[in-house]
């Protein structure tokens, strides 16, 4: 049968191939489950993640012990109420307090020991503010302690000034941060989760049977390709008009990035059904080399620079690695062609190596 | 009835071991999993680029930008001549942090009054910016403590003793590694189970993956203690007490899964649609009281959320049984109540 495709005229191949396409089309129309994969899941994806995922701590419960000279000042430090991060209730006593920690009512507690006042007043001894924090969640433990040092400071420059004294010296470090300046994780992970429509791609096309020539290849790459773009277009449209990310960088060079990275995708979807013959095999291994890698090695949540040597190499070979790094930066930073061409390139050359394997091994099955 | 389904449950599991490629799927990838996430997830930040433009190069400036090279957070990577170069550095992400200390820091600081530092930031990444800000601020806390110290004996002067429980240095490794011990036997429990098309009798179906479930989690908490020294306070016997109430409730998902599910086709899509959202949702990356309430409300039939809680509970806070029943229950009722779904529609099926 395939020996025929040498013999017939390029028009009766082009008339063929839209046929070939023209049925992947439909097939893809008939069944609404995948129509669904490819326009609900991506939103309902990212809406779950907009609104839910968000690694700036919120509602942390501190408990504030009463400390009896403390507490009859109005503007003592346990006054925490001023940061709304913070959501401090009174607690009767030490023990109370660490039996709430230790059950996970409470995140932190902050105490004023009863010499507090005398000692704030003290010259020689500065008076010790203890906190107690529930460090299993490192990262929110770390923000805990930020809070209310900052807290604290306020509070001892509020006193000096109202007492009408200097306040202490120190060194000021004024912190400007770029391109997100409310160091919303919202900006960041929105534009980083679109990076996952990879594992989207990738699924989708492994979906479909082994194929044989390259002809069959491109009628499966197309509709898949227009799938997935339609995909990432809606994700894109969710993130600038609901969560209102900063868009910053050029339409225009988003798209071309958008679908290298889903040929590449794509690419990979196909050549993992070519490679692996069970279709088991096949998602097991999409799951192993997309669904965890696009969440962890791509730095759409941890930093890759802080990881060992070995795993920052692997890092290299997940393409939604660099598609992070240009959406993260077209996002929140404008066009910076110093980070655009090397990971575009990257992904060009991804999307290069799994079609020319997919295609080399679909050729080979022919003979 | 007894030998019935015990033959069952042996024909089941000759046919997951005996096939070498399902049990690739069962052995290498979590192994390789493991070891590849525990390494690389971490939120704490090592040789973080960072560069310096001091235009007040004296002592005082020095010592503290000295401080940062000494830093393991931190990795010198320019030293800059005008405030033209910083731009370049930070938009092409060369350099996270740049530190500006401008003329007037040595004149400040003689004079009494509160000289500036200037971190600048990359924020494209806000939670690594978060910690490097936090990072650098304490550095240049201290190095003002230290050196002020003495001269600031005026003012209300007050110092923050912190302590912090289970986990004094902060290693996000400790809540990371026991995360993946309950992402991994999810993913490989509910794919087993949803994959098992399951035509024949369910009980024989559930109680294989079920004893794969158990081991995969032994395994992996086993690399998670001598392998990346997580501390184990708690009690083993509590924590297989949660490990076989999440393996209820995962078996159960799976198998209401299969049991919608007319081909393997759609079986995958089920799993796959299912282990998303519930690792989102989840409190393993990110912590579910930093969500909105209605989506707080959404995790409560996420039964991969009690197990996070059970899983850390027991390996950082040493957390016992009658501490983790309110994580305990509602697993057992998801588990119950899908497993009844799914044998109601195998039953509905098969007339």
């Amino acid at each position: 049968m395939p020996i025929t495709l040498f013999s017939i005229s390029a028009k009766a191949r082009r008339r063929r191939l839209r046929g070939l396409m023209r049925k992947e089309f439909l097939q893809i129309l008939r069944d609404p489950s995948a129509l669904g994969i490819a326009f609900a899941l991506p939103v309902v994806l990212l809406i779950l993640v907009g609104y839910g995922v968000s690694l700036n701590a919120e509602g942390v419960r501190v408990g504030t012990l009463p400390t009896s000279q403390a507490t009859n000042r109005p503007r003592s430090p346990a006054h925490l109420g001023e940061a709304d991060i913070l959501k401090p209730t009174t607690v009767s006593d030490m023990h109370t307090a660490e039996i709430e920690l230790a059950n996970r009512r409470l995140d932190a507690i902050v105490h004023l020991q009863s010499d507090f006042t005398d000692k704030i007043h003290d010259p020689l001894s500065p008076a010790p503010i203890q906190l107690i924090v529930n460090g299993v969640d490192a990262n929110t433990a770390r923000q805990i302690q930020g809070y209310v040092s900052g807290v604290l400071t306020k509070w001892i420059f509020q006193q000096s000034m109202a007492s009408g004294q200097p306040p202490p010296q120190t060194i000021v470090p004024e912190t400007r941060i770029w391109f997100n300046e409310e160091i919303r994780s919202r900006n960041c992970l929105v534009p980083g989760l679109i990076a996952r429509e990879w594992e989207r791609g990738t699924m989708e096309s492994l979906l479909t049977t082994p194929m044989r020539m390259s002809e069959l290849l491109l009628s499966k790459l197309v509709p898949y390709f227009f799938l997935g773009m339609g995909g990432m277009a809606i994700s894109l449209a969710t993130a600038v008009w609901l969560f209102g990310v900063p868009m910053r960088g050029s339409v225009l060079i988003l798209t071309i990035a958008s679908s290298l990275f889903m040929l590449a995708a794509v690419g990979m979807g196909l050549m993992i059904s070519t490679v692996t013959k069970s279709q088991f095999l096949a998602v097991q291994t999409a799951i192993v080399t997309t669904f965890l890698p696009a969440f962890i090695l791509s730095g759409f949540i941890l930093d890759i620079r802080s990881m060992p040597m070995p795993i920052r190499m692997l890092t290299h070979i997940v393409p939604a690695r660099y598609f992070v790094a240009i959406l993260q930066s077209s996002f929140l930073a404008g066009d910076i062609y110093a980070i655009l061409l090397p990971n575009a390139g990257a992904l060009l050359l991804m999307a290069i190596l799994f079609l020319a394997l997919v295609r080399r091994r679909s050729s080979r099955l022919i003979g | 009835m007894g030998t019935q389904i015990l033959s069952l449950i042996i024909k089941e599991f000759i046919a997951i071991l005996g096939d070498k490629r399902s049990r690739m799927v069962i052995m290498v990838p979590p192994i390789l999993q493991v070891l590849v996430f525990g390494y690389a997830a971490t939120y704490n930040l090592n040789n973080i680029p960072f560069a310096v433009f001091n235009e007040d190069c004296v002592h005082a400036s020095r010592s503290l930008i000295a401080r940062f090279d000494g830093s393991p957070s931190f990795d010198r990577i320019a030293t800059l001549e005008s405030t033209k170069e910083i731009d370049p550095l930070i938009d092409s992400a060369e350099a996270l942090l740049v530190i500006h200390i401008g003329q007037e820091f040595s004149d400040d600081l003689s004079a009494g009054r509160r000289p500036v530092v200037q971190l600048n930031i990359d924020g494209r990444n806000s939670n690594t910016a978060l910690i490097a800000a936090n990072d650098a601020q304490s550095i240049v806390g201290s190095f003002a403590y230290e050196l002020l110290g003495s001269v600031n004996r005026r003012g209300p002067d007050a110092v923050l003793v912190d302590r912090v429980w289970y986990n004094p240095n902060l290693l996000s490794r400790w809540l990371i590694v026991p995360g993946i011990v309950g992402l991994l036997t999810m993913v490989v429990t509910t794919m087993v189970t949803s994959l098992s098309i399951a035509r024949e009798r369910e009980l024989g179906k559930a109680i294989s993956p079920y004893i794969i479930g158990v081991a995969e989690a032994g395994f992996i908490v086993l690399v998670a203690i001598y392998w990346f020294h997580v501390p184990f306070r708690g009690n083993l016997g509590t924590l297989f007490i949660g490990i076989a109430c999440f393996l209820l409730s995962a078996i159960g998902v799976g198998l209401a899964i299969s049991s919608i599910a007319r081909t393997m086709q759609q079986g995958l899509l089920g799993a796959f649609l299912f282990l998303v959202p519930s690792v989102i949702l989840s409190g393993f990356a990110t912590p579910i009281a930093n969500m909105p309430h209605l989506v707080q409300q959404l995790t409560l039939i996420n039964p991969l959320r009690y197990y996070m809680v059970v899983l850390r509970g027991v390996f950082l806070e040493g957390a016992t049984l009658s501490s983790l029943s309110s994580q305990l229950w509602p697993m057992l009722v998801i588990g119950i109540f899908n497993l009844a779904v799914a044998q109601w529609l195998f039953r509905h099926r098969s007339t």
